[in-house]
C-alpha cells in the first residue's frame, strides 16, 4: 500500500469514528483513536482537520483538566476527547436550521456568561431570575432543563449550576466574556 | 464548664460548620468568613471537649475552615486570570443587551459539535433478523398459573426438602469438612489437593473444591505450592488461624475442569 493510500484509508476511518455517535456522549477518546488508527493518530487528525477546514469544520481536542500550555504529550492526547465542531462560529440566523430559537440561544448565552462571572458556579434561582427579565417564565424552566439535558449546564445536589462538558467543548468562554464587555 | 455553657459552645461550633459549608455549597464569598476569629473561637473551646462526638465536631469545624481557606486561595487565583469579570458589570451588560444581540455574540463563539446517527444496511438486516426471531410478547411474558392452597403450618424437614432451608448452616458444614480434612491427613501434615478434593463424581469434586477454597480463605487450612513438580498440597491447621485475614492475601487459581478430573481419575485407577 502506498503512503497516500494508507493515509486515505486512515482518514476515512477517523472520519467515521469522529462523526458517528457511538456512545451516550459524542466524540472519541484519544486511546480509542490510537487503537483504531495506530500511534500516529495525531498526524492523521491533523490531515483530517485540514480537509474539514474547507467545510468550516474542525477537529477539536478537549483535554482532561486544564489545557496544556505547551505542545501536548501523547499521554495527554490519549486521555483527551476529540470532536468535530463548527469552525469560528456562524451567523445567528443559521441557528434556526439547527433547531435553536433566538430566545434559546440568548438564554444559553446569559446563563453561561453569568456562571463564568460567578467563578464557574451559580445558584439556579439567580440564573433563572436573570433569564426571567428577558424571557417568559414558562420558557425559562423549559430552557433551563434543555441546557442541562444537552450537557451545557450541570446542577449539583445543592441547586448550584456549573458549566458542563458541552460548554467546555463548544464555547470559547474567554471570547464570550470579552465580546460581552465590549458591547 | 457547666452543661449549659457546653451546649452554647457546641451550638457556636455547629454554626461555624454551617457557615463554612455554605461557602462550598452555595457559593458564598469565602472572604465573608472571618478565619482568625473562628480559629480563636475553636482554640478557646477545644480544652473543654471531652467526648468523641465533641472532638469529632471540632475536627469537622477545622476541616471546613481549611476548605474555606482553600476557596479563598482559588478565588484569588481566579481573579488573576483573564476569565475574571466583575459579576455586576457583566450582569449590567447582559441586562442592557436585547435577545438578538446576545444571540449574535454567542453564535460568534459557539462551535457546536457535529454528530450523526445513521442506520446502515447491515445493521438493518441484523435488526430484521432479530425481529423475526423474537417471540411475541404474550409468549415471553407468560405468567404461570397461580394455584390457590389453604394456609397451613410446615415443618423444618419440609423446608429442608424444598431446599428453602439448608440441612446444616454453611459454617457447620465448613467445620465438619475441616474435621474430615484433618482426619484424612492424619499423621502426615499435608495431602495432595486432588487426593482430597477428587471423588467418584465430578459434581461432588466441584463441591469439595468449593468448600476447600473457603477452608483456605477462612484460615482453617493453607495451600503449599511446589512449582517445579507442579503440585499443590493442602495443610490443615489444628486451630483456625484468624490472623491470616490481616496479612496480605494471595489468590491461587486451581483449575478443576472436567478434563483435569478425568485425568486424575485415570491416574488413580492405574
Amino acid at each position: 500500500m502506498t503512503r497516500k493510500a494508507y493515509y486515505a484509508k486512515k482518514i476515512k476511518k477517523a472520519t467515521q469514528l469522529l462523526f458517528y455517535k457511538r456512545h451516550m456522549k459524542p466524540g472519541v477518546k484519544g486511546w480509542e483513536l490510537k487503537s483504531a488508527l495506530g500511534s500516529d493518530y495525531p498526524k492523521i487528525l491533523k490531515v483530517l482537520d485540514g480537509h474539514l477546514e474547507k467545510l468550516n469544520l474542525q477537529v477539536k481536542t478537549i483535554f482532561e483538566g486544564e489545557t496544556p500550555s505547551k505542545e501536548p504529550t501523547i499521554e495527554e492526547l490519549n486521555k483527551a476527547r476529540f470532536y468535530v465542531t463548527v469552525r469560528g462560529g456562524f451567523p445567528a440566523k443559521d441557528a434556526k436550521m439547527m433547531g435553536w430559537r433566538i430566545d434559546d440561544i440568548a438564554g444559553l448565552a446569559t446563563a453561561i456568561s453569568y456562571i463564568i462571572s460567578k467563578k464557574g458556579k451559580a445558584q439556579r434561582d439567580k440564573v433563572e431570575d436573570l433569564l426571567r427579565s428577558k424571557l417568559p417564565g414558562w420558557r425559562v424552566d423549559m430552557n433551563m432543563n434543555r441546557y442541562i439535558r444537552s450537557g451545557y449546564l450541570g446542577e449539583d445536589e445543592h441547586g448550584m449550576l456549573y458549566l458542563d462538558w458541552r460548554t467546555h467543548a463548544e464555547v470559547d468562554q474567554k471570547a464570550l466574556v470579552e465580546l460581552l464587555l465590549l458591547k | 464548664m457547666s452543661s449549659k455553657d457546653k451546649k452554647l459552645s457546641s451550638e457556636r461550633v455547629q454554626r461555624v460548620i454551617e457557615l463554612c459549608n455554605s461557602v462550598e455549597q452555595r457559593g458564598v464569598d469565602p472572604f465573608a468568613v472571618d478565619v482568625d476569629d473562628i480559629i480563636a473561637t475553636l482554640q478557646k473551646y477545644f480544652p473543654d471537649w471531652e467526648s468523641p462526638q465533641e472532638l469529632a465536631m471540632d475536627a469537622q469545624a477545622v476541616q471546613c475552615l481549611a476548605s474555606v481557606i482553600q476557596n479563598q486561595g482559588n478565588w484569588v487565583k481566579y481573579r488573576s486570570t483573564s476569565l475574571y469579570t466583575d459579576p455586576f458589570l457583566l450582569e449590567e451588560k447582559i441586562n442592557k443587551l436585547n435577545k438578538e444581540e446576545l444571540a449574535t455574540i454567542f453564535t460568534q463563539v459557539w462551535n457546536p459539535i457535529i454528530e450523526m446517527e445513521q442506520l446502515s444496511i447491515p445493521t438493518l438486516t441484523e435488526a430484521i433478523k432479530y425481529w423475526n426471531e423474537l417471540a411475541p410478547i404474550d409468549q415471553r411474558w407468560q405468567r404461570n398459573e397461580l394455584i390457590q392452597v389453604e394456609a397451613g403450618a410446615t415443618t423444618r424437614e419440609e423446608l429442608v426438602r424444598l431446599k428453602i432451608l439448608a440441612e446444616k448452616t454453611f459454617m457447620e458444614e465448613l467445620e465438619s469438612f475441616w474435621k474430615e480434612l484433618k482426619q484424612t491427613v492424619g499423621e502426615a501434615t499435608k495431602i495432595l489437593y486432588w487426593d482430597f478434593v477428587g471423588t467418584n463424581t465430578y459434581q461432588e469434586t466441584l463441591n469439595r473444591a468449593y468448600m476447600t477454597s473457603f477452608l483456605v480463605t477462612y484460615g482453617y487450612a493453607t495451600l503449599e505450592l511446589v512449582p517445579l513438580e507442579e503440585e499443590v498440597f493442602i495443610k490443615p491447621f489444628t486451630e483456625p488461624n484468624s490472623e491470616l485475614a490481616d496479612k496480605r492475601m494471595v489468590s491461587v487459581p486451581i483449575s478443576v475442569s472436567f478434563e483435569e478430573w478425568t485425568r486424575w481419575k485415570k491416574e488413580k485407577q492405574q
